[in-house]
């Protein structure tokens, strides 16, 4: 599996670290409520299909990046900074 | 009080041969990193240009003259190598002495690629890495800093702590390619 990093173009999978939904970068407000923060804290979803990813270029250029990438075709569809996703 | 003794990173490790290959460490150098503030780099490069007659490189190259380089280091970060840093340049970047943090050797010889490639998951060969070119890679699974200084020669540099087990592996490496003779 190679990823497309924005920076250092498209690099081997070994090179990352795997952080999980790009949730992460929707944090809520401090008060917008327990169950806006359970939500965020706890819940994922489990899609078959497209997905978009955190990972961190660590072996690299030390970018987060935002992975899009097929679960069921495994195909990797593109990548762009954390810094400008959402 | 107790005199201390300056050692180099690699000290009593090298240089080692193994067939056409050379491991040598890469003369004490001044190293410094720079970052550069939000939107300054162009500011940064110009006084770059100014103080030590290089400019900022881009992404995956580095820069040289006259035995002072900047190599790129990651996002926005470039290396200075060989040259204490001016003072111009800490209004633009924020700018850390590295000098003893690295450990940096010297692999030459013909085929050089083909030990890097032992090592390393990118492809380091001419036709993709030239001479200038620089990237960050994991050797092994150290976080590695490699350019390429020449046709067969390549400067890598990574944590100084993992001095030994760059040499060790590195070493292992040239033996492995020189045995394919």
């Amino acid at each position: 599996m190679r990823l497309p990093c924005p920076i250092c173009g498209e690099r081997d999978r070994r090179e990352f670290y795997y952080r999980g939904a790009a949730l992460a970068l929707h944090r809520p407000d401090p008060d917008a409520g327990d169950e806006a923060w359970a939500d965020y804290v706890h819940l994922r979803d489990n899609p078959a299909g497209v997905t978009r990813d955190l990972w961190y270029h660590e072996g690299g250029c030390s970018a987060w990046i935002v992975v899009t990438r097929n679960t069921v075709t495994h195909e990797v569809l593109g990548a762009e900074l954390a810094e400008g996703a959402r | 009080m107790t005199e201390l003794l300056a050692k180099t990173a690699c000290d009593g490790l090298l240089s080692v041969t193994a067939g056409p290959f050379t491991l040598s460490e890469e003369p004490v150098a001044p190293l410094t990193s720079l970052m550069p503030y939000k939107g300054r780099d162009k500011a940064l490069s110009a006084a770059l240009e100014a103080a030590h007659g290089v400019k900022l490189p881009g992404v995956n190259r580095s820069t040289s003259k006259a035995g002072i380089s900047v190599l790129w280091f990651g996002r926005g970060q470039f290396l200075l190598v060989g040259a204490g840093p001016d003072g111009s340049l800490a209004e633009h970047a924020a700018v850390v002495d590295q000098s003893d943090a690295w450990a940096r050797v010297r692999l030459e010889g013909a085929g050089a690629d083909q030990v890097l490639a032992r090592l390393l998951p990118v492809d380091l060969r001419a036709a993709s890495f030239k001479r200038g070119h620089t990237l960050r890679s994991p050797l092994g699974h150290m976080m590695a800093s490699v350019t390429r200084t020449g046709v067969n020669a390549f400067s890598i540099a990574v944590f100084r702590s993992m001095a030994a087990t760059l040499v060790h592996d590195l070493k292992t490496a040239m033996e492995g390619v020189a045995a394919r003779g």
